[in-house]
Parts: structure tokens; C-alpha cells; sequence
């Protein structure tokens, strides 16, 4: 009797999942049916599925966005700045666990606290500042990410170095290795879990990142989320392209969720958690 | 590594750098700007608190951290209650755990940006059409009112975020051990006594985490509130971060934004560090 009602209740609970997960995929859902409709049949009604299928929207969203030259843009951005981001950050991580100084304990802090400091805070004079020495351009911006990424990088590399044993270095030194080796072979390999997480963390927050490309990057050389609000902007009221822009745009990300979701999972949890 | 060992300084140069000129030295400089006339390029005279003055006297900048502290307010609640409700639900043995884990987390991924655009049209269009079909008036005019602004930007930031929230409190829950909760069925504690006694005290320290990253986020919002609502109708909707933005760069009053993001720095600063310090305190008492 009581194994039934327990059953009975897990049942009950899974329905509940199932409408709620509905629920939450309900807006991706109504962006890709309508990206479907032209533009007269999302004016009589966005509930129901298309009259006829049409796939023009696609083409005339995929060309206006520029797509695979902002595809490009983004992924040039992104990926040079989360590599300097885990070369540099794993290479500070290190040195601040190995030296246990004051000197290094207080810039191991000034790191942390760094993070308190919301983006507004700063923006104006560092894109004063950038200007002036004219590097508002893509190099600036993937150093600028190198700056606003690495606290909480060198953070968890920090904290990952606590399990790595220091008879490692002592053995390494001993067999005349010098320090630059020592981390690149013995080390770093050994810190590749946290850098899954820290590429993880950088590679979803940088992707997205629209604030910092807009005030750094000019249109001609915009990333994803740049070039969508422009087009966005010209195609307002025109659901049909703009639905279809957006699909777009988010395909990358659907089709990289897919490969390794279960390490972008882990990894947003580990760096939440720690 | 000692201090003066050369290896300790080289490793450590390119992010003393990075965050020394893209954080460190803006922070400073722009709390210097605050106080004198500067327009982006040059300052000509200290003007002392006169930024300070004027800001605490604009409506629209008071509006909109009033706002702001409405909107983190309910998010706050609103997104633990949804990440931990979500969280027992896929930690239960169902069929579907794994593809429900899946679908709350799947929005996070995607920026704010896109996602707003994507609301702007439930919101509009689907919410329009519902309202006709059913003849429900509260359907009919989303975002175009201060108060559906509102709970706009709200139903986006939850359905966003209570996934991210959801993985933190599944790290606590899944850490449970097993037979505790046996233990407790078979001395028969009800669900909810299981519930009070023994995964609450155990997923504390997640509400720590959950209220600190919900309330810092939902203060720094601003890409969700540009592409939903864009501050609108009138800057009724207009967060601190977005008047900043607008400030700076759409008004070009340098020296006045950069006082209200001094402001802002110190409302962040204090929400966190006083977060931090409570639930610290809490912990150690239970």
C-alpha cells in the first residue's frame, strides 16, 4: 500500500516535470514555428503552425546577419581570449599557491576583490582610456576580456593547486628542470580538469558578452550578439526575419550544448560552487 | 617561488597587467573623474560633490535604482524558490531527470540579448493573441506599461537563471547521503519533516551561494533589460545599469555617469559583503 502511494507520487512529480519542462521550452518552440510563417500569417495568428512552410525567411535573416562573418568574429574573440585567459590565469594560479609570502597573499586578494567591481564601474574610463591609445579594436577587446576574466580563473587555479603535491616541483627542479617546464609538462597537465571549467565558464560568458563588443567593436567586424541587435533594430515589427535571425543565432550554441553538456553542466557548477 | 625569483614575477606580469589596466586603474581613475568635469577626453577644474548632488536629485536616476532594488528583490526570492523547486524535482528518480536537466539549463546558455528579443515577441505577439482568443484583458499590452515591464524582465530573469540556480542546489542535494532520508522514512518522518530536517540544514550553504549570485546579477542586469523593454514606455523600466550606459554614452556626460557608477559600485559592494557576512554568521550558528 505505501510502496503504491510512493509510486503513485513519483508519477504525479514527473507529470509536474513534464509540463514544466514544456513550459520552458514554449518560447524556443513559438521562435522556430513562426520563423516558418510569412509574414501576413504571423499577422493573422502566432498560436497555430504555419499555412505552408517557407524557409525564405532563413535565407534573407542568414544574409542580412552576415551570419558567417559574424559566426567568424565571434569565435576569433572568443577563442583567443578564453586561450590567454587559461595560459596566463593557470601560470598566476601556480605562482600564487607555491609562494606563500604576504606579498602574494595580498595580490591573491586584490584578485578576488577584484571581482566585486560590476562592469559600470569601470567601463567609461577604460573605454576613455583604450581610445586614447587607439586599441578600441579587436585586439584591445580580447585583452580587456584577458582583465575582467582572470580573477575568477586565477581563482579556481588557485584552488585546484591545493591538490597538487609540491614533491612535484622538488622532483622536477632535481632532474634539472626549469620552472617554465616544470608547469608547462608536470603541472599544467595536471590541471586540466579546472581549465575544462575555466574554458567553460569564460567561453559562455565571453559568446555572449554584448556590452563590452559594443562599445569596443565598430559594425564591420561585430560579433554574434552585436549583429543581432542591429538587425534586430532594422527589423523591428517584421517578425517573420526577425524570428529567423534569431534561430540563427542560436544554433551555434544549441549544437555546442549538445556535444558537451555534460561538461558545461559540471563546469558551471564547480564554479558557482567553489 | 620566493618574491624575488624571477619565475614568480614573469608568470605572474600578464594578468598584473590585464587587470591592472582594463579594472585597477580605470577604478581609480574614474573615481577621481567623478568629482571634476570630465568629458571623456579632458578634465578642467574639480567641481567636489556637485556630480553627487545632482544625481541624488534626478528623478530618473532614483527611479531607477528604486527600480532596480524591486526588481532584485523579487528575483531573488522568485529564482531560489523556482532553482530549488526544480532541483527536487530532477533529483527524484524519474525518467526524464536527465532531459529535464537539460531543458532548465538550456536558456542560461544563451545571452541575455537573444533571449529578450525572443520575450519581446511572447510577450507582444503570443500574449496578444492568447488575450483575443480567450478574451482575457490582462493578456492585451505587455511592456507597454511600467508595472508589465516589470514582471517582464522578471518571468525573463527567472526562466533564464533558475536552471544555473537549479545545478547549484542539485550539487548540495545530490551530496545527501542516501540512507539518512531511509533512516528518517523508516522512524516515520513525513516528507515534509524529511524535508525541514534534513535536506534544508543540509543545502544551506547553497542559499549562500544562490542569494549572493542572484542578487549581484540581478543588480548588474542589463542586456535583457536593453532587448526586452530598452527602459521603456518613458524610462520607467530603465535599470541603474542601463542608466549609466545611457549617461555615458547616449547624454555624454562623462563625469555625471561616472558618479552614478561610483554609486553603484558601493550599493553593489555593500549588498554582497552583507550577503556574505550573514549567511556566514547563520552557518556557524546552525
Amino acid at each position: 500500500m505505501k510502496k503504491n502511494n510512493e509510486k503513485r507520487n513519483l508519477i504525479s512529480i514527473e507529470v509536474l516535470g513534464l509540463i514544466l519542462g514544456l513550459l520552458w521550452i514554449s518560447p524556443f518552440y513559438l521562435m522556430l514555428v513562426n520563423a516558418f510563417k510569412t509574414k501576413r500569417d504571423i499577422f493573422s495568428g502566432v498560436l497555430g503552425l504555419p499555412e505552408e512552410w517557407i524557409t525564405e525567411n532563413f535565407v534573407e535573416a542568414f544574409i542580412d546577419l552576415e551570419f558567417l562573418k559574424s559566426l567568424f568574429n565571434s569565435t576569433l574573440v572568443t577563442g583567443l581570449s578564453v586561450a590567454i585567459i587559461i595560459l596566463f590565469s593557470s601560470m598566476a594560479g601556480y605562482a600564487l599557491a607555491r609562494n606563500k609570502s604576504k606579498l602574494s597573499g595580498f595580490m591573491f586578494f586584490t584578485f578576488v576583490a577584484a571581482m566585486l567591481i560590476p562592469f559600470q564601474s569601470v567601463m567609461i574610463p577604460l573605454v576613455a582610456l583604450f581610445g586614447q591609445v587607439d586599441m578600441l579594436n579587436a585586439g584591445g577587446l580580447i585583452f580587456m576580456y584577458l582583465g575582467f576574466g582572470c580573477s575568477l580563473s586565477i581563482f579556481l587555479y588557485h584552488g585546484a593547486m591545493t591538490g597538487v603535491s609540491k614533491s612535484m616541483d622538488e622532483a622536477a627542479i632535481i632532474d634539472g628542470a626549469n620552472r617554465f617546464q616544470l608547469f608547462w609538462f608536470i603541472i599544467f597537465p595536471l590541471l586540466k580538469p579546472i581549465s575544462v571549467t575555466v574554458g567553460i565558464l569564460n567561453v559562455i560568458w565571453i559568446w555572449n558578452d554584448y556590452l563590452l563588443p559594443s562599445l569596443v567593436l565598430s559594425e564591420s567586424n561585430a560579433t554574434i550578439p552585436l549583429k543581432m541587435f542591429f538587425f534586430f533594430g532594422q527589423y523591428t515589427k517584421q517578425w517573420h526575419l526577425a524570428l529567423a535571425g534569431l534561430t540563427i543565432a542560436i544554433i551555434p550554441v544549441i549544437i555546442g550544448y549538445f556535444f558537451a553538456q555534460k561538461q558545461i553542466i559540471q563546469g558551471v557548477s564547480e564554479g558557482a560552487v567553489k | 617561488m620566493k618574491n624575488k625569483s624571477l619565475a614568480f614575477w614573469l608568470f605572474l606580469t600578464p594578468v598584473i597587467l590585464g587587470l591592472g589596466i582594463v579594472v585597477v586603474i580605470p577604478f581609480i581613475y574614474g573615481f577621481i573623474y567623478s568629482f571634476t568635469d570630465w568629458n571623456g577626453i579632458r578634465a578642467t577644474a574639480f567641481i567636489g560633490l556637485e556630480n553627487y548632488i545632482s544625481l541624488f536629485q534626478e528623478d530618473e536616476f532614483m527611479n531607477s535604482i528604486w527600480f532596480t532594488t524591486k526588481f532584485a528583490f523579487v528575483a531573488v526570492i522568485l529564482l531560489n524558490i523556482f532553482g530549488l523547486g526544480l532541483a527536487l524535482i530532477v533529483t527524484r528518480n524519474l525518467k526524464s531527470s536527465s532531459l529535464l536537466r537539460t531543458v532548465f539549463f538550456m536558456p542560461n546558455l544563451i545571452g541575455g540579448l537573444i533571449l529578450g528579443f525572443i520575450w519581446q515577441f511572447i510577450f507582444i505577439s503570443v500574449f496578444g493573441d492568447i488575450g483575443n482568443l480567450t478574451g482575457i484583458e490582462g493578456f492585451n499590452g505587455w511592456l507597454s506599461t511600467a508595472n508589465t515591464g516589470f514582471w517582464g524582465i522578471v518571468i525573463l530573469t527567472c526562466w533564464q537563471m533558475a536552471g544555473y540556480i537549479m545545478i547549484i542546489y542539485i550539487a548540495y542535494l545530490e551530496n545527501i547521503p542516501k540512507d539518512l532520508i531511509e533512516a528518517a522514512k523508516i522512524d516515520g518522518a513525513s516528507a515534509f519533516q524529511r524535508f525541514k530536517n534534513i535536506t534544508f540544514p543540509l543545502v544551506a550553504p547553497a542559499f549562500t551561494i544562490s542569494m549572493f549570485l542572484t542578487l549581484s546579477m540581478a543588480f548588474k542586469i542589463y542586456d535583457q533589460n536593453l532587448s526586452l523593454t530598452n527602459g521603456g514606455p518613458a524610462n520607467q523600466t530603465q535599470m541603474v545599469a542601463m542608466e549609466i550606459v545611457n549617461t555615458a554614452f547616449s547624454d555624454n556626460d562623462m563625469a555625471y555617469a561616472q558618479a552614478k557608477a561610483v554609486i553603484f559600485f558601493l550599493i553593489v559592494s555593500v549588498v554582497a559583503l552583507t550577503q556574505v557576512y550573514y549567511n556566514k554568521k547563520r552557518e556557524v550558528e546552525m
